[in-house]
């Protein structure tokens, strides 16, 4: 199930990902997607992970990868030194969310966040009717050993983007079969938007 | 360049060779003064393809030798990166040409102060010229271009062999690679020079270091023995000491006569002792100056456009408090600015900043660099 999420929010970055881009991955973890990026995209690929076994399988796969936590990981890479600086399922567990952003804004000209839906229908439900805190195919932790510091919906995060004045360029909203298209916020798992400045 | 002392023969066995150059011009160093003849004594490991494309220089660090791995013969040190070089090993001898050379200003082999100066009849002694890190890289050019090798697939070394393999890459942009500084730095902190700078007032207060003249008599074993007990310490942790000796007492104490005590005094004089019997003093302090005036922090040293066609792997270890982990970060930060390919690992050891030279943590070191090393796609 989560095999098949992640599979579709990869398929989906790589389609907004264009052939031979510069992309820095905020969170890479073991460096699949950076890989995928780099195979299918010819993307020039690189990574921030904070885990040192995550660093191994990113070096092991010919990747570059920055050890830092993402909160505190960029002040040096240059002005819009990427296109694409990607934060998928990464956001969620950051301590300094518009920090992180708009870092991510000055070094890359365009940001895809990807982010599991708080306000998804199966959460909801066992939020309202259960009284506990939701845990989803897309939110799988329990309160107490949950790596996620945020949790935001669709709905949010558009909120933010108008506050802060960050464009959405494009959004996808899937579940675990696919897209997403009749009232995301209640029934998508998870998003993926892509904002510039 | 000079004439051809001895050359490289067989690349399969690990005897220490000697490449001797600059006999009649000499050469002239960072300060100005010109050296010469200068030998350097190397040792190669594998072989070298055909395209001598595969060849990876490993920079030793400051007490090291030419003898990376292998059984020691004749009077060679044990080999002290031995289970990083090898067949199958992380610097495979299978796929790779592995050299090492001892630094000039060294006393393995090299041309140091303990050599014979050829005006004078007698060693150098502190009449040897002050060397400097880069003096250290160009002399290892010129034995690389005499093996016909252009570019190197990697350098690579820990602490000063990490600054040594940044110094390549500041010198040579265009000649190499991978590059691989481990527990490194671009410049050393007043602490660093500090502890360097009582390893040197130990040299130089035994009275046996008569101003460095003390070649052929009795050498300044008890300053030069007090020197490395004190990098002993720094190159360990609160914590590995703790595991190794904790406040255990030896066998023999004494009891209250200044005598060693407890097991880490036994250790830390029985490591002196047994350095001043492979380690020249004057060496220790041509070397420990090297480093101390080492300084690539200024980011001058990456050319504006990067450099394209070198990549780095970065690795510093959370228990080194010698060469912390902040001082790789701020390579790393450097290389960034100017958009270099690096990858930096801070790896969890509790052993300090020797974790490098430790077998038992060979593991995750090899593992990185092994695969760093590989051949992109």
């Amino acid at each position: 199930m989560k095999s098949t999420i992640k599979r579709l929010d990869y398929q989906v970055i790589c389609g907004i990902v264009g052939s031979g881009s510069k992309v820095l991955d905020l969170g890479c973890g073991n460096g699949d997607l950076l890989q995928l990026l780099a195979e299918q995209q010819g993307a020039k690929a690189q990574g921030v992970e904070v885990n040192n076994e995550a660093i191994h399988a990113c070096v092991e796969k010919g990747l570059s990868v920055f050890h830092s936590d993402i909160d505190s990981g960029l002040p040096y890479y240059p002005d819009q030194s990427f296109d694409y600086v990607i934060l998928n399922q990464s956001l969620q567990e950051a301590k300094k969310v518009e920090a992180v952003i708009s870092e991510a804004l000055r070094v890359g000209a365009k940001v895809i966040v990807g982010f599991p839906n708080f306000a998804h229908l199966e959460a909801r439900i066992r939020m309202f009717l259960g009284g506990r805190a939701p845990i989803a195919s897309s939110l799988p932790y329990e309160w107490y050993s949950t790596p996620n510091l945020r949790f935001l919906s669709i709905k949010d995060f558009k909120s933010f983007c108008r506050t802060k004045g960050y464009k959405i360029l494009s959004a996808y909203f899937l579940d675990s079969q696919g897209q997403v298209r009749v009232l995301p916020n209640l029934f998508a798992q998870n998003a993926i938007f892509v904002i510039t400045k | 360049m000079g004439r051809i002392v001895e050359m490289n023969k067989d690349s399969g066995v690990t005897e220490t060779r000697y490449f001797t150059f600059a006999e009649a011009e000499g050469f002239k160093l960072e300060s100005g003064r010109v050296l010469g003849p200068i030998t350097l004594a190397y040792e190669t490991y594998g072989r070298l393809n055909a395209d001598k494309a595969n060849a990876i220089l490993v920079m030793h660090a400051f007490s090291g030798n030419a003898h990376v791995a292998g059984p020691a013969t004749g009077d060679q040190d044990p080999a002290w990166w031995d289970f990083m070089v090898g067949p199958g090993k992380a610097l495979d001898t299978d796929k790779y040409f592995v050299i090492c050379i001892n630094v000039i200003g060294g006393c393995k082999g090299s041309t140091g102060p303990s050599s014979i100066s050829p005006k004078t009849g007698k060693p150098y002694g502190i009449d040897f010229p002050l060397i400097t890190i880069k003096d250290m890289v160009r002399t290892q050019k010129v034995l690389i271009d005499h093996l016909g090798i252009k570019k190197l697939h990697g350098v690579i070394g820990g602490s000063m062999g990490g600054m040594l393999a940044l110094q390549w890459v500041a010198c040579y942009p265009d000649t190499v690679e991978c590059v691989i500084p481990i527990a490194a730095t671009l410049k050393h902190s007043p602490q660093q020079i500090a502890f360097n700078e009582v390893g040197r007032q130990a040299i130089m207060a035994d009275p046996a270091w008569k101003g460095g003249n003390y070649y052929g008599g009795p050498v300044p074993e008890k300053g030069l023995a007090v020197a490395r007990m004190v990098g002993h310490i720094t190159f360990m942790s609160n914590d590995s000491m703790e595991k190794k000796f904790s406040r255990r007492l030896k066998d023999d104490t004494q009891g209250f006569k200044f005598s060693a005590d407890f097991e880490v005094e036994g250790y830390l004089q029985y490591r002196g002792m047994s350095f001043v019997k492979r380690f020249d003093a004057n060496t220790y302090l041509y070397i420990t100056k090297a480093m101390d005036f080492f300084d690539l922090s200024d980011s001058k040293w990456i050319p504006e456009d990067g450099l394209p066609g070198t990549r780095f792997l970065v690795i510093a270890f959370k228990s080194d408090w010698l060469y912390p982990s902040v001082q790789s970060q701020e390579m790393v930060k450097q290389l960034q600015m100017r958009r270099v390919d690096a990858t930096y690992c801070e790896t969890d050891s509790t052993y300090g900043h020797d974790t490098f030279l430790i077998e038992s943590e060979a593991e995750k070191q090899s593992h990185l660099i092994k695969h760093f090393l590989a051949k992109r796609k």
